[in-house]
């Protein structure tokens, strides 16, 4: 499917996605309630089949967090970008999607560890390059005196 | 990193941890894997990563485009031409350059280069790992050789830093053409006394066939990609599906096997080296005259938005997804490393086996730990 | 009790000229030992010969130790498309002898909660048993220490007692890693014991004695591996390949191979109880390898075809000695030649090989072997 029909079918089976045409690929945003739902209908539904998650970014908005994650399907080679993002700073909480893709698990335990986002699921959610009285470096008001040399 | 806590119950005290701790002579890199034995067999494994972790992702927030090129060739450091070029293309494309199709070959055959090069670093270690200690010797005498191209063009032999925004840093050397064309005809004969010495081997066979089968359904929940992922049947090979450089205009075979046992992997690769030297000979006589570098501006600053790259290194797909805000600076850089999502199967394949296969498997998935922790 | 000192006159002569010596050494030792009869009372003279033997035997060992340490090294090198060591000493002979003194210079790191007398005795157990199986081994004609009419059954025997020193080794170091590396080896030796004697009971029956002069002495008209054609080939390549696994080397070193966990039953060990068992592999694959020669190979007898006289006449102008060098030399390189070319075996895969294929062959062929001899179908 190209990005128009991409979109008219994420409509469809979406509540209120924010669909926006990228340079590259089709981006979806949508709220963390219905991100679980909307990733397991586009990996089983048959005109969908988004079966290769092939990136999972944790981002720090500024005032928000979120996570970014890019889906291909390797039966129709067409791509999507779902995107979500939480306000809640202190203890950011969304849905994991292990169970759906398996390469989730790592790839969120590395979110957890660099941005604090913790996965609801998750089998087994520990940091992972870190150790446990780091704090969370990719976030943007993240400061360290020792480590990290600032102008 | 956080340790699981161990609950032992009576039937969990049958069972014994060993460390493969992160000095060890077969997993290289510092990678600890804590291997859950029962006897000989191994019940399962948990990778502690981030002995190396260098937070190459926050760096890059404080970077120019052109510092980050030289961030990159320290992650994968194997294929360091690779992962150079994906930076390079992502940003080429963000600011909707085109390149002159002299640097476009050039690229490709640098890049098949450091993919015969990785290869043969990793057909050493195997060899070494499984016992045959010889191997070791003969993949890093052709290697050298290699090496010594990048030498004479790039100054650098592993660490090359040779792509840049909008082209090349230098121009090829004048003997880079013919240097290049004695080592293909150099190679061609030796590659088969690697298939006598050791793929041909019973003992081998006997040491990787069946051992650590991945399926296809698997490969692609894991993200495995690169020669790993193909010989599960995966067919994953960004230079066919969207091709880059002068990807588009050379004829190679994808390599792909239904086994996705450790022989598999092993054969895919050695096939590659073969696709490879097919791939740099249709190029290497007819490299286009022209400049070797687009004039850029001093300072270079992304437009707003979200630019993702892939490329096909040695070990699979590598992405870079920048998400710029118009500054100099990223506002965020990801690297999807490969070698990431190949290390999260080793639980999965391994369980089942014994040691000694274990470090086969290692061997097979071909790891470089500081792409896993950047 | 004053040594009689009877006859000064006769004095010890060799009943043969000294350059014909080399080809047949007995005229020499009986000449000693009648000069010793005649100089002391009998037991002072078995003492002192004794001694003789010993200290010949701790020397030729520990020649023969530093120049196989070398030699492989050089093998090894030469088929890795190096050099090896070429810098102390011409052609770094030196080499071993640096390592050696370096070894010495080691501290011995004591083991807490290891069993003391244990740990020591370990290395000595190994080196004992190598030295004891050296003593039956014929050198030339003449040469050699005990010719025991029991010869192969001695040797056999004798060199399963290294088993006993490999698993102390492990059990005292105290260590989990030492211990599964010395089961495995230990596992590993014991099975391969049956094939090793199998196979030489193969040749046994062809030459239809056990002593091991005799056995070289039936070799006079051509070599066992030539005169037994199928089976003794058969029995040669099973002998090969199951010395190798018994020696702990070549593709069957998975108890002390580096890249895996442990460094096998050796872990706890430094210094010079390290060298022990370094050098005793060595010898061990030196007595192997003169088995092999002695037995299949025709020991010191020159390459001899059937009743070609000329030809025996000038094989016959090499003397023996070298003769037993060169084949004992040839089979260590076969080893060393397995060791840097293969991968290496898992331990049930070994073990699958001993027990699946190797023993079921050995038996038919010592049948075969038995059934060529009663028809009279051999050269």
């Amino acid at each position: 499917m190209d990005k128009t029909q991409l979109g008219d079918f994420i409509r469809s089976i979406a509540q209120n996605p924010e669909i926006k045409e990228g340079k590259q690929y089709l981006e979806v945003t949508v709220h963390p309630s219905g991100l679980y739902q909307l990733a397991r209908q586009l990996k089983e539904k048959e005109e969908a089949q988004f079966d290769f998650l092939f990136c999972l970014s944790g981002i720090d908005y500024g005032a928000d967090l979120g996570v970014i994650y890019h889906l291909r399907s390797t039966v129709y080679d067409h791509t999507v970008v779902l995107k979500t993002r939480t306000s809640d700073r202190q203890n950011p909480l969304l849905d994991s999607v292990t169970d759906i893709w398996q390469t989730a698990e790592f790839h969120e335990r590395e979110v957890y560890d660099l941005l604090g986002i913790k996965f609801k699921n998750h089998p087994d959610l520990r940091r992972l390059f870190l150790d446990n009285s780091w704090g969370f470096p990719l976030r943007k008001d993240y400061v360290d005196d020792v480590n990290i040399v600032t102008k | 990193m956080e340790e699981k806590e161990i609950i032992t119950t009576p039937d969990e005290l049958q069972e014994y941890f060993i460390n493969m701790g992160p000095q060890h002579p077969s997993t290289h890199g510092v990678l600890r894997l804590l291997v859950s034995l029962r006897g000989e067999m191994v019940k399962s494994i948990q990778p502690h990563v981030g002995y190396i972790h260098s937070g190459i992702e926050k760096m890059c927030e404080s970077l120019t485009y052109p510092q980050i090129i030289h961030l990159t060739d320290r992650m994968d450091y194997i294929s360091a031409h690779i992962n150079n070029e994906a930076v390079c293309l992502n940003v080429e494309k963000a600011l909707e350059i085109d390149i002159p199709e002299r640097i476009k070959v050039i690229r490709t055959i640098m890049s098949e280069l450091t993919r015969i090069q990785s290869h043969q670093l990793w057909w050493a270690c195997f060899g070494m790992d499984l016992g045959g200690l010889t191997c070791f010797f003969y993949g890093l005498r052709d290697r050298e050789k290699i090496l010594d191209i990048f030498e004479e063009t790039c100054g650098g032999r592993m660490i090359v830093s040779y792509n840049c925004p909008g082209g090349l840093m230098y121009d090829i050397h004048p003997n880079f053409q013919k240097r290049v064309k004695d080592f293909i005809k150099y190679f061609r004969k030796i590659l088969p006394e690697y298939d006598q010495l050791l793929t041909g081997n019973v003992i081998f066979h006997e040491r990787t066939k069946g051992i650590g089968k991945l399926t296809r359904e698997d490969a692609i929940s894991f993200g495995v990609t690169g020669p790993t992922g193909r010989a599960s049947g995966f067919s994953c090979d960004v230079r066919k599906h969207e091709p880059y450089s002068a990807y588009d205009r050379v004829q190679f075979k994808e390599i792909l096997f239904t086994e996705g046992d450790t022989f598999s992997r092993y054969v895919a690769r050695i096939e590659e080296m073969w696709e490879s030297m097919n791939i740099i000979e249709q190029l290497i006589d007819n490299i286009p005259e022209g400049p070797f570098a687009v004039k850029m501006k001093p300072i270079i600053k992304l437009p707003e938005g979200e630019f993702y790259q892939r490329v096909e290194t040695a070990r699979g797909e590598l992405g870079v997804y920048i998400i710029s805000d118009g500054n100099k600076n990223p506002y965020r850089v990801k690297f999807r490393s490969p070698n990431f999502s190949n290390l999260s199967v080793l639980n999965h394949i391994a369980s089942g086996f014994k040691i000694a296969d274990l470090v086969a498997i290692g061997g097979s998935l071909d790891l470089i730990i500081p792409d896993i922790d950047r | 009790m004053l040594p009689d000192i009877v006859a000064l006159n006769t004095s010890p002569s060799l009943s043969v000229p000294w350059w014909k010596v080399v080809y047949d050494f007995s005229s020499l030792t009986e000449s000693i030992d009648k000069g010793l009869h005649n100089a002391m009372s009998p037991f002072w003279s078995t003492v002192t010969e004794l001694l003789i033997i010993g200290v010949l035997i701790l020397l030729f060992y520990a020649l023969v130790g530093l120049f196989l340490v070398y030699a492989e090294r050089k093998v090894c090198a030469f088929m890795q498309n190096r050099l090896g060591p070429n810098r102390v000493g011409p052609f770094g002979i030196f080499q071993t002898i640096a390592d050696l003194f370096k070894l010495l210079f080691k501290e011995l790191v004591p083991i807490k909660n290891a069993d003391g007398f244990l740990f020591n005795l370990a290395p000595f157990i190994v080196i004992i048993a190598s030295f004891m199986a050296i003593a039956a081994i014929p050198f030339a004609k003449g040469l050699h220490a005990i010719d025991l009419n029991i010869g192969v059954l001695y040797v056999i025997a004798v060199s399963a007692m290294g088993v006993i020193g490999v698993l102390l080794a492990g059990w005292s170091s105290n260590n989990k890693y030492s211990l599964i590396g010395a089961m495995r080896s230990g596992a590993q030796i014991v099975s391969y014991e049956l094939s090793v004697g199998l196979s030489i009971i193969t040749i046994v029956i062809l030459a239809g004695s056990m002593q091991l002069s005799e056995i070289v002495e039936a070799q006079r008209a051509g070599w066992f591996i030539f005169k037994g054609h199928i089976p003794a080939f058969i029995a040669f390549i099973i002998f090969l390949i199951s010395s190798t696994a018994e020696t702990n080397r070549g593709p069957f070193d998975l108890a002390e191979a580096e890249s895996e966990l442990t460094a096998g039953y050796h872990t706890e060990y430094s210094g010079i109880k390290f060298a022990f068992f370094f050098l005793a592999e060595y010898i061990n694959m030196f007595i192997v390898a003169s088995i092999a020669a002695t037995v299949f190979l025709g020991g010191w007898m020159p390459f001899h075809v059937g009743h070609w006289d000329g030809f025996n006449h000038v094989m016959d102008f090499i003397p023996p000695f070298v003769w037993y060098i060169g084949k004992t030399f040839f089979v260590i390189f076969l080893m060393m030649w397995f060791k840097w070319t293969f991968p290496r075996l898992r331990i049930d895969q070994l073990l699958t090989l001993e027990w699946k294929y190797l023993l079921p062959i050995n038996l038919v062929n010592v049948l075969i072997m038995a059934f060529i001899v009663l028809m009279g179908w051999h050269f």
